[in-house]
């Protein structure tokens, strides 16, 4: 019997194709986000509020996952911005490959900013790299504020935790304060921003957290022109 | 639930590491799972034992090495496993720390027997 070591990533295939999906947006000046989140959190809405108040002139396109149905896409199309629903059939969470084919029929230099919304879980997704430049989860304040202790991975793995609904926080027994405790609990440092899709409260801080993020993505993305050894081509 | 989806990948690697070698035929194989990985050992492994039944890969065993969650202190170096969400260092109790382990989903080794054809048992009843 002989032990061959392998020392290598199990998803090592996928991380290999996110690898060179994450050097093309960089080298077309793209911010991709993907965002997390359970069922019903609020993902879609806050899509659409984000499509909303965007700046015209960003050009942003929005690939969808769900199990079933084009109904996201639907909703997401009409903000005018492209839209391309992506229904897995059953899996539980978008890969690397289903981005890159999901993404051959755009021109990628029309592309400021890519945001893909994950299928609504906080498990799975959070072991596949989409090439995104982070992951953002969602949290709804109808939910538990144990939820980060719940699923360490998830928030520990994403750079912002967007606190959604916070309109409803009169209504229901939720501490924001401790919800936030425990996630940074996880993730010590970790950013949060309250929003709330229904009032518009709150959506301000996360549009400057994007434009933040895309800042500094667009200088990453010249370092890449300037230099395009240094990552794998694309 | 994509467990599944991650023992597939395993048993890929698996073949792939036995058409390398004629005749062979793999054993065990070791993978390594951090806490932050966000896989469960034993689904994992449920979900092994159902795909390798009446395969070729029957009777291939799954060797599960669990890592604990671990920081290395930014000030003394120390590296540390993490406990109850206490994150200071336990030897100079400075808060800022990196990451230094703990979200691997990794292939550590495949054993491979070059005797295939005595211990093929692919067809179990």
């Amino acid at each position: 019997m002989e032990r061959v070591p392998l020392e290598r990533k199990v998803l090592s295939e996928n991380d290999k194709l996110a690898a060179e999906l994450r050097a093309r947006f960089h080298q077309h000046g793209i911010l991709c986000l993907n965002l997390i989140s359970s069922p019903g959190s609020g993902k879609t809405s806050l899509l659409e509020r984000t499509l909303e108040k965007l700046p015209r002139q960003t050009r942003v396109a929005v690939l969808t996952g769900d199990i079933q149905t084009e109904n996201d896409a639907d909703r997401l199309k009409r903000a005018g911005f492209p839209v391309k629903q992506i229904t897995t059939g059953g899996t539980c969470h978008l890969d690397a490959r289903m981005i890159d084919k999901h993404l051959a029929e755009w021109r990628l230099d029309d592309i400021d900013l890519l945001l893909i919304e994950n299928v609504g879980n906080l498990v799975c997704p959070s072991s596949y790299d989409l090439g995104e430049e982070a992951k953002v989860v969602v949290l709804s304040v109808t939910e538990g504020e144990d939820k980060p202790l719940k699923y360490p991975s998830i928030f520990f793995k994403s750079e912002l935790m967007v606190l959604n609904k916070v309109d409803l926080l009169p209504y229901v027994p939720f501490d924001a304060t401790v919800a936030e405790e425990n996630a940074r609990k996880v993730h010590p440092g970790m950013e949060i921003v309250r929003v709330s899709c229904t009032t518009g409260e709150g959506l301000d801080g996360w549009l400057a957290w994007i434009e933040r993020r895309r800042r500094s993505a667009l200088t990453v993305g010249k370092a890449f022109v300037a230099a395009p050894g240094a990552e794998p081509g694309s | 639930m994509h467990e599944m989806g991650i023992a597939c990948s395993i048993l890929d690697a698996v073949a792939k590491e036995v058409r390398r070698r004629p005749g062979a035929r793999a054993a065990r194989v070791g993978v390594r799972i951090g806490e932050l990985a966000a896989i469960d050992p034993e689904a994992l492994r449920f979900c092994f034992e159902v795909m390798v039944q009446g395969t070729e890969q029957d009777g291939l065993q799954l060797e599960i090495e669990r890592v604990p969650r671990k920081h290395q202190c930014a000030e003394c170096k120390q590296e540390f496993v993490i406990c109850e969400y206490d994150f200071r260092c336990p030897r100079c109790g400075a808060v800022s720390m990196d990451f230094a382990g703990g979200d691997e989903l990794e292939l550590t080794f495949v054993e491979v027997s070059e005797d295939g054809a005595s211990s093929a048992g692919a067809q179990g009843t």
